[in-house]
């Protein structure tokens, strides 16, 4: 077993968990633009509650998106300095497993399709197949992560459920399902102690990276600024 | 006391360590300037992505340099304002849990302070107080310095910065991001006696304070005039660029001088990005000598933005005790006159 620490701030939600050899402490908190303030002290505080440091830990982990740029970054500057400074490896999840874990865990259903909201009309997406055996999860990708217009999207041809804010256009998603969905959690954000139940399934098949390598995943990269060369006689 | 230093706060990862005793151990810079040219100015968002890539390959390449476990780092410094929010919080996020994973203290540094002691961190230093002109692409301003955290403002711009000034200027004339050296450097290929001249904006008036977006309006004005009249040729934009420096150096060395007058101050140290300007440098070498002043200034890599500023910066108010909760406040504006003196112990 291990000892994980795990973050997200993701979304407007912030939060931080530790999974010790398969239990997990959470401190989830709604706080829109105080992720700044509250993610390191909030990470010293669960570590003090459980009599722990990060000496004691095994393996940092976090949200690595898709989600708020500004919010993945801080979850993983944050992550960088902690495992830089206590050599410790890194475990990028994805924000959309754990959302669909959550699914899983308050419904019981197996498939999700978990959606944020992305602005700009764009929702990040990704399908995933929670199981759990023995009481060890299984997670499998059944739909790649992308961020698409919903409008644009064909049809799926199994049916799944849905998990996370991108459900606001769920009238448009429900549409592309050969069923009406038996869930949809629109409520649900992705949180740290979902991450950190994924992490230890990361961790357990060697999936780690260095403390370099805790970069989000941002799925929206091409680059929609306008590139300028500058033109003689313009401001 | 060594103390590591971060600034991230726009479109440079810059790192470095300060030892109290031995001084600047290391320092490297990564510019983004080649990726944000293509847009023609700094894109923050992919300012932001780059920080994170940068920033933790950087430490740990200065580290070494400097021969050092980051075990044997006493603290850290970080650029926490002013600046582009996503770029400051690379280095605040990095920095200040790094420290506490080290069990040191961390410090969250003005980056304009952090210009203004620059030149501290050469052989020859100004005595306090003295005047400082800090001129870069987001400010100008005339600060009179009576200690670390003992800041006055005495003027600053009104509306551009000499730095954004100078960038705008080189977009007119089809010249790259960023502007200033690229208008210097065909500003060597002007005439003088072209007869092209732009104002000195507010020097005929009292006071310190500046205005640049007037003379951006003038040099537009030129090369329309230019263009309609079809000799809009690289002589002219060489001449043109050479006006243009020349009119932002005199308007600069006029309110630096009267600044040193007004407070009855013998020194002036110019620190941020245009403060590398070779043609500023002649000018106030060569007009305070007239008043009996001099001018000090940094090496040019420390000119513009860079870790060991921070560092240094950093270092003056951490060995006094002075250190940033684990809460990181980033403060994309924050005048300088907000900081706090240091309190001697």
């Amino acid at each position: 077993m291990a000892t994980i620490l795990a973050l997200d701030t993701s979304t407007q939600a912030c939060s931080v968990a530790l999974n010790i050899d398969g239990v997990v402490l959470e401190d989830f908190r709604m706080a829109p633009r105080l992720h700044n303030d509250l993610i390191l002290p909030m990470v010293d505080q669960i570590l003090h509650q459980a009599g722990l440091t990060l000496s004691n830990l095994d393996a940092i982990a976090f949200g690595r998106g898709p989600g708020s740029f500004t919010g993945l970054r801080i979850s993983a500057g944050v992550v960088q300095g902690l495992a830089f400074g206590s050599d410790l490896p890194v475990i990028p999840v994805s924000t959309l497993a754990a959302l669909s874990l959550e699914g899983f865990q308050k419904t019981g259903q197996s498939d999700w399709l978990a959606a944020l909201d992305a602005r700009m009309g764009e929702i990040y997406l990704g399908g995933y197949r929670i199981s759990k055996v023995d009481g060890q999860y299984d997670v499998t990708l059944l739909i790649d992560e992308c961020v698409a217009k919903p409008a644009a999207l064909s049809s799926f041809s199994s049916q799944f459920n849905g998990v996370g804010s991108g459900w606001c256009y769920a009238d448009i998603l429900s549409a592309l399902l050969p069923d009406s969905p038996a869930h949809v959690l629109t409520d649900l954000s992705p949180r740290a102690a979902c991450i950190a139940e994924l992490a230890l399934l990361h961790y357990q098949k060697g999936e780690v990276v260095s403390s370099y390598d805790a970069i989000p995943t941002y799925l929206r990269d091409e680059i929609t600024w306008e590139k300028q060369a500058p033109r003689i006689g313009k401001r | 006391m060594k103390v590591l230093g971060l600034e991230t706060s726009c479109d440079e990862t810059g790192i470095a360590i300060y030892d109290t005793e031995n001084g600047l151990l290391a320092h490297k810079i990564y510019s983004q300037i080649a990726q944000h040219a293509e847009y023609g100015g700094v894109v923050p968002e992919l300012a932001s992505r780059d920080h994170v890539r940068k920033t933790l390959p950087l430490i740990d390449e200065v580290l070494q340099e400097a021969g050092m476990k980051k075990s044997e780092l006493d603290a850290i410094a970080y650029t926490s304002g002013p600046g582009l929010v996503g770029a400051l919080m690379a280095g605040a996020t990095i920095g200040r849990s790094l420290a506490y994973a080290l069990g040191i203290p961390a410090l969250g540094v003005h980056h304009m302070e952090g210009h203004l002691l620059a030149p501290m961190l050469e052989e020859s230093q100004p005595e306090m107080p003295f005047i400082a002109l800090l001129v870069s692409g987001g400010h100008t301003q005339l600060v009179r310095v009576d200690g670390i955290g003992e800041y006055r403002l005495l003027g600053q711009s009104l509306d551009d910065a000499a730095g954004e000034a100078f960038d705008k200027a080189a977009k007119m004339i089809g010249l790259p991001y960023p502007g200033g050296p690229h208008i210097a450097a065909l500003a060597k290929q002007g005439n003088p006696e072209s007869g092209l001249k732009f104002p000195r904006p507010m020097t005929d008036r009292p006071g310190l304070d500046f205005s640049f977006s007037g003379l951006k309006t003038a040099f537009l004005t030129a090369v329309h005039e230019a263009l309609d009249e079809a000799r809009c040729d690289e002589q002219f934009k060489a001449d043109a660029a050479l006006a243009f420096e020349t009119a932002v150096v005199d308007t600069l060395v006029i309110k630096c001088r009267r600044a040193l007058e007004m407070e009855g101050l013998k020194q002036l140290i110019i620190a941020g990005g245009v403060s590398a300007n070779q043609r500023l440098r002649e000018q106030l070498e060569s007009q305070l000598k007239k008043i009996n002043a001099s001018v000090f200034y940094a090496r040019p890599e420390f000119c513009t933005d860079n870790g060991a500023m921070i560092a240094y910066a950093g270092a003056q108010r951490l060995v006094n005790g002075q250190s940033s909760e684990l809460a990181l406040s980033i403060r994309a504006r924050w005048p300088l006159s907000e900081l706090p003196p240091l309190k001697e112990s």
